[in-house]
């Protein structure tokens, strides 16, 4: 039942990719409610299968890989459902879905029926910080793409070739405006993530931890440079791309390893 | 009953002719000179159309007549440019029309408008009945659906119109933004009136000659800036209209690299209507500066033409399948109407008309 669900989930967001397609190719494109109904189709089968795994668990299902990638991709459809609207981006969720599709559809290919229940005790710290940290990258995945659809709208603005995509991108002034917002939203849930790592009890991974404060003194160092305005705008977006494949190397680093140290 | 439209438009007849017979033309005389049950006049810019049903048929020349400026009967011979369509076809024409398909900027709104004025006027005089409430309530529909189900009205089509539209791809709401206009062209006018009436309440005019900057300044509610001084004002503002009659180019990279460093770091929208130009093209290149010249700008109101131009068949597409159901409604009789088709379309269902 849980594979089902999360193929659905899979099937629901794969769906905002090919309308998204369909409709550039053909040049109408409208993506205001089908994709927000779609993505919000996926998440509800989303949370259903973390739920009913949780249950299975007894815990937060972050237990493999799989499930750490599911986790993440519920954390960047439930950010991408609170702030579309909010900031009126709802062309993100044309971005979003292709990045969960790509993070479910890995989930799909490895374990995700394996559970590690016994060798695994629930921790509430590890717990908190591990949740925390997933959807603070979350929140920096939506930064990440909310960057590239700024690089899509500037460009087109530096180029002066408009794509039919420009006329439904939102102004640059807006997605700034968001990008500023997602940063420090994401940066405030990271360093709770990354403080409460510290309170787990168990001897801390060194490596994994030096990896984990060098991205949040790189997403530091964006907003400290966004604060006292050496950053332009367009080489922030481009950072919180670069910062967004540097948070989910290490996501890979931290969740491969722990897997290789728990086998017998 | 005979469901009918003649008229001239700019395909057929131009303006000379057009408004020989669109001068005091008066549906009265449709009514009861011809012999119509009912009639709508249809008198724009870019056409002159009747509408009408009537139990016999009314001949073109009938009509010609009443819409003649002078005395129609000195006329003669004079109509071989009106066309003509009936039932099923002149339901094909006015839907056509409505959407914008027939208009001499493929997708532009304002007719819809011009058709509901039409109408109503037509309405409150009794001079509709209920073939023609039929016929433009469908249109109505026809013309909403098209704009919604299409990508027809997309993209700005006119110097003025593309300004704004990339201003608000960069800034957002425009309220905000601060303008100077240098140089007191027509081109330069026209810019400046578009993004005032998309919010800009902040305006700035400098030209060489003071007495026409300031004349332009008090034309659209702006400011007058002394010339010499045009250099300090891009550290403030937003949006820069340049139109000035300089051999030499007024704003080089370098120069604006040293101003940029004095600015926050909002974006410059540069755009540059002179020729030749008074801004260096280098000066693109530069991190949150968007400048367009008079060519770029007039080329994307080319590709916002040509990507309307594609939606056509779409559009073609929903008319078709409405033409046929209204005639089959129409050989029904209007006895069996839907009441769907008897709801008028408000006009703030409506997107703003285009520049």
């Amino acid at each position: 039942v849980e594979r089902y669900l999360l193929v659905i989930s899979t099937v629901c967001f794969l769906a905002a990719v090919g309308r998204t397609i369909f409709e550039l190719r053909t040049g109408v494109f409208r993506p205001m409610r089908f994709n927000f109904f779609v993505i919000g189709l996926g998440f509800i089968f989303q949370t259903a299968f973390l739920s009913v795994r949780g249950h299975a668990l007894g815990r937060c299902p972050l237990t493999n890989l799989p499930e750490v990638f599911i986790f993440l991709a519920w954390s960047v459809a439930l950010i991408y459902l609170l702030v579309g609207p909010v900031y009126r981006l709802s062309l993100m969720g044309a971005f979003t879905a292709p990045l969960v599709v790509l993070l479910q559809g890995f989930a799909l290919t490895g374990p995700v029926n394996q559970h590690h229940r016994s060798r695994l005790p629930a921790n509430p710290w590890l717990e908190f910080h591990a949740s925390m940290s997933l959807v603070a990258y979350g929140a920096f995945a939506l930064a990440c793409i909310a960057g590239v659809m700024y690089l899509v709208q500037e460009r087109q603005l530096k180029t002066h070739h408009l794509h039919s995509i420009f006329y439904h991108l939102p102004p640059l002034t807006d997605l700034f405006a968001a990008i500023t917002r997602l940063l420090w939203f994401g940066f405030a849930l990271y360093t709770l993530g990354l403080a409460s790592g510290f309170l787990v009890g168990q001897p801390l991974p060194w490596l994994q931890a030096i990896c984990a404060i060098g991205v949040w003194l790189l997403y530091a160092a964006i907003l400290q440079g966004r604060h006292l305005r050496r950053l332009a705008p367009k080489r922030v977006a481009a950072l919180c791309i670069i910062g967004f494949s540097a948070a989910l190397t290490l996501l890979w680093g931290i969740t491969f390893s722990g897997q290789m140290s728990s086998l017998p | 009953m005979n469901l009918f439209c003649t008229g001239l438009s700019h395909h057929v007849a131009n303006v000379e002719t057009r408004e020989r017979f669109a001068g005091h033309a008066e549906i009265d005389c449709v009514l009861r000179r011809a012999g119509c049950s009912e009639a709508l006049l249809l008198n724009t810019c870019n056409r002159v159309e009747v509408y009408g049903a009537s139990d016999k048929i009314i001949g073109t020349e009938e009509i010609a007549r009443c819409l003649a400026r002078n005395n129609g009967n000195q006329l003669a011979g004079d109509f071989s440019e009106f066309y003509r369509y009936e039932g099923a076809d002149c339901a094909r024409h006015l839907f056509r029309v409505t959407s914008g398909l027939d208009s001499m900027v493929v997708g532009e709104t304002e007719i819809l408008g011009q058709a509901k004025k039409a109408y109503e006027l037509a309405r409150t005089s009794g001079a509709a009945g209920p073939y023609l409430h039929r016929l433009f309530q469908r249109a109505f529909r026809v013309a909403k659906l098209v704009r919604t189900h299409t990508e027809i009205t997309r993209g700005p089509v006119s110097v003025g119109s593309v300004a704004v539209e990339l201003a608000e791809k960069i800034f957002g709401d425009l309220a905000n933004c601060k303008v100077m206009v240098l140089g007191a062209g027509e081109t330069s006018e026209r810019t400046a009136r578009a993004l005032l009436s998309h919010g800009v309440t902040d305006l700035r005019v400098s030209n060489r000659s003071p007495g026409r900057g300031a004349n332009l300044a008090q034309i659209v509610s702006g400011r007058a800036i002394p010339f010499e001084k045009w250099p300090e004002q891009c550290r403030e503002i937003d949006i820069l209209i340049t139109s000035t009659s300089s051999e030499t180019s007024l704003l080089s990279r370098k120069s604006l690299k040293s101003i940029l460093r004095e600015r926050t770091d909002r974006p410059l929208f540069i755009i540059d209507i002179a020729v030749p130009r008074d801004v260096d093209p280098d000066v693109n290149a530069l991190d949150g500066v968007y400048l367009y010249d008079i060519d770029s700008l007039q080329s994307i109101a080319e590709q916002s033409l040509t990507l309307r131009r594609q939606q056509v068949s779409a559009a073609e597409a929903i008319i078709a399948q409405h033409v046929a159901e209204f005639g089959a409604s129409l050989s029904r009789g209007l006895s069996r109407s839907r009441p769907s088709d008897e709801h008028p379309i408000s006009e703030s269902s409506l997107r703003p008309s285009e520049l």
